[in-house]
């Protein structure tokens, strides 16, 4: 098998799952009683802590562990604009991940006003537009860090240098970013940043949301007191510990995988832009791309049915085409990229991790090549196109 | 969402792909927006199609019902192609996921539009036959 679908997920480390057993069998105390016993859980649910704030450069009591991106990205938005005073105005940006997108429209329906900030064709936000859309209403902005679909990085603090100024907070979406580049909050100058530990070798169900100290923010969930009464719920202690190790684990390996994966990423772009003609880079190149995300459009096919192809054939990969979605609608990224449907309808992503290596790229290509070449063959877009018509 | 044996059987080893290049008609149908184009050729001689062939820029279904579509109409009367409906299609591939199954249609719609074109050529009226939907303007 051929897993090329890093972004999507990552398989669970081994050092993760050791590091979580104990906390699925002998260790399955409620942390918040008060014998011994349970007293080491809270002891390992903080240790865990600890590691996931000094690898983003926080304090401890900064971090608030959730059941993953969707929920931190939730409370994030939701959290932030009933505690605000100042009005009831976001600003976003046309390529976030649906849990922040699809948040904002319902925050729309409830009477807030949701500012959508155009991206370039390499999807980066214009720090110049972000400045002429405040007013005095703006209760938060939310600019990701990094794009799962297309990688691109943003310039993040450049943002946040508009938003301290106008005292907006702001929030950002890391949950593609952790784990693959380094991540500093301070530098950053964020007020509030969402993880998702499966997508950095740790498992599913938990995340967290960083809360800069001071930044008002409501709970989402009322009930006990855990999380310093900010996310009520028994914790997921196998999972808290899992993702740290998780993190803890890409921290100290990122000096090495950056700079290899980043060597796997742009292999890929230069092998599919020499070997396969008509296919077009989606997003940016250099240190401004996430280190394992490649994702090109090919022209005059369907993305889903090469994808079907990959994987017939054992590789996994994933798709912007409106077939896949389920909606019919092509990725709104690559959309707001300005690709145009064909190019949207005919792209693939593939993303790198740590048990990738340069024989995957070799293997992945000779797989690549004759599909796109079998699907051309059927496609009446590539007719038209050597014959000259259109 | 799960493609039937049968339509991943099609969308691997489709049959009739290509072009006919003395086509007694030809249909097509869909757009790049919703992100299915099929074309289909079809040859015509004394009422009966003695053969057919097509090309597909689409999804995996999209290959399938046209690679089916093809076979279907082989060797059928005119009136008998026009008793085949995009239902046919379906069942034929052992049904299709309900999100896909605008995929059978275009199929049906492009085999129509190739009759169509040879209606149209030929000076002809085939009896239920509508003109084909301009489908650049939906959406």
């Amino acid at each position: 098998m051929l897993y090329l679908d890093n972004a999507a997920t990552t398989p669970l480390r081994t050092q993760v799952l050791e590091s979580m057993l104990p906390y699925l069998t002998e260790n399955f105390y409620n942390p918040s009683s008060v014998y011994t016993p349970a007293r080491k859980i809270r002891a390992a649910i903080d240790d865990s802590r600890q590691n996931i704030a000094s690898v983003i450069n926080a304090a401890p009591d900064e971090i608030f562990f959730t059941s993953g991106g969707t929920e931190s990205d939730n409370w994030a938005i939701k959290g932030t604009l009933e505690a605000s005073k100042r009005g009831r105005h976001i600003i976003t940006t046309e390529t976030e991940h649906h849990g922040i997108l699809y948040v904002c429209k319902h925050m729309e329906k409830q009477g807030c006003e949701v500012t959508y900030l155009p991206v370039d064709g390499e999807g980066f936000v214009k720090p110049s537009d972000l400045e002429a859309t405040i007013r005095p209403e703006t209760s938060l902005v939310s600019i990701m860090l990094a794009n799962n679909e297309v990688g691109t990085i943003q310039p993040i603090a450049a943002l946040s240098e508009i938003t301290n100024r106008h005292g907006i907070p702001f929030h950002t979406d890391a949950v593609q970013a952790a784990g693959h580049i380094p991540i500093d909050v301070e530098k950053l100058g964020v007020q509030m940043l969402s993880l998702s530990a499966h997508k950095f070798g740790g498992p599913k169900g938990i995340g967290a949301l960083y809360v800069k100290k001071d930044t008002p923010i409501f709970s989402l969930f009322q009930g006990g007191a855990q999380e310093r009464n900010r996310r009520a719920g028994t914790e997921n202690a196998a999972g808290i510990v899992g993702m740290g190790t998780a993190l803890s684990l890409s921290a100290k390996e990122l000096p090495c995988e950056l700079p290899r994966v980043s060597a796997l990423r742009d292999t890929l772009i230069r092998e599919i832009s020499e070997k396969i003609p008509h296919s077009i880079l989606n997003g940016t190149t250099g240190e401004n791309r996430l280190p394992g995300n490649v994702n090109f459009s090919f022209r005059f096919i369907e993305g889903e049915s090469l994808l079907l192809h990959l994987d017939m054939q054992g590789c996994c990969a994933s798709t912007g085409s409106a077939c896949s979605s389920g909606a019919l609608e092509p990725s709104h990224v690559l959309m707001a990229l300005g690709l145009g449907h064909e190019l949207a309808n005919g792209a693939l992503r593939f993303s790198f991790g740590t048990e990738n290596t340069s024989a995957d790229i070799k293997k992945l290509m000779e797989i690549l090549c004759p599909a796109v070449d079998k699907l051309r063959i059927l496609s009446p877009l590539y007719d038209d196109f050597i014959k000259g018509v259109n | 969402m799960e493609y039937s044996e049968k339509v991943m059987e099609h969308f691997m080893n489709p049959r009739n792909v290509g072009e006919i290049e003395d086509a007694s008609g030809i249909g097509t149908v869909g757009n790049v927006q919703c992100g299915d184009i099929m074309r289909v050729y079809l040859k015509i001689e004394n009422d009966i199609v003695t053969d057919a062939s097509f090309k597909t820029f689409g999804c995996g279904a999209a290959v399938a019902t046209s690679s089916m579509a093809t076979e279907l109409v082989k060797g059928k009367t005119i009136a008998e192609v026009m008793q085949i409906t995009n239902k046919a299609v379906m069942d034929a591939l052992d049904g299709l996921p309900p999100i896909k199954a605008h995929c059978s249609v275009l199929a049906e719609e492009a085999v129509q539009a190739a009759l169509w074109d040879y209606a149209q050529k030929n000076g002809l009226t085939i009896e239920g036959l509508k003109p084909p939907k301009d489908h650049k303007h939906e959406h």
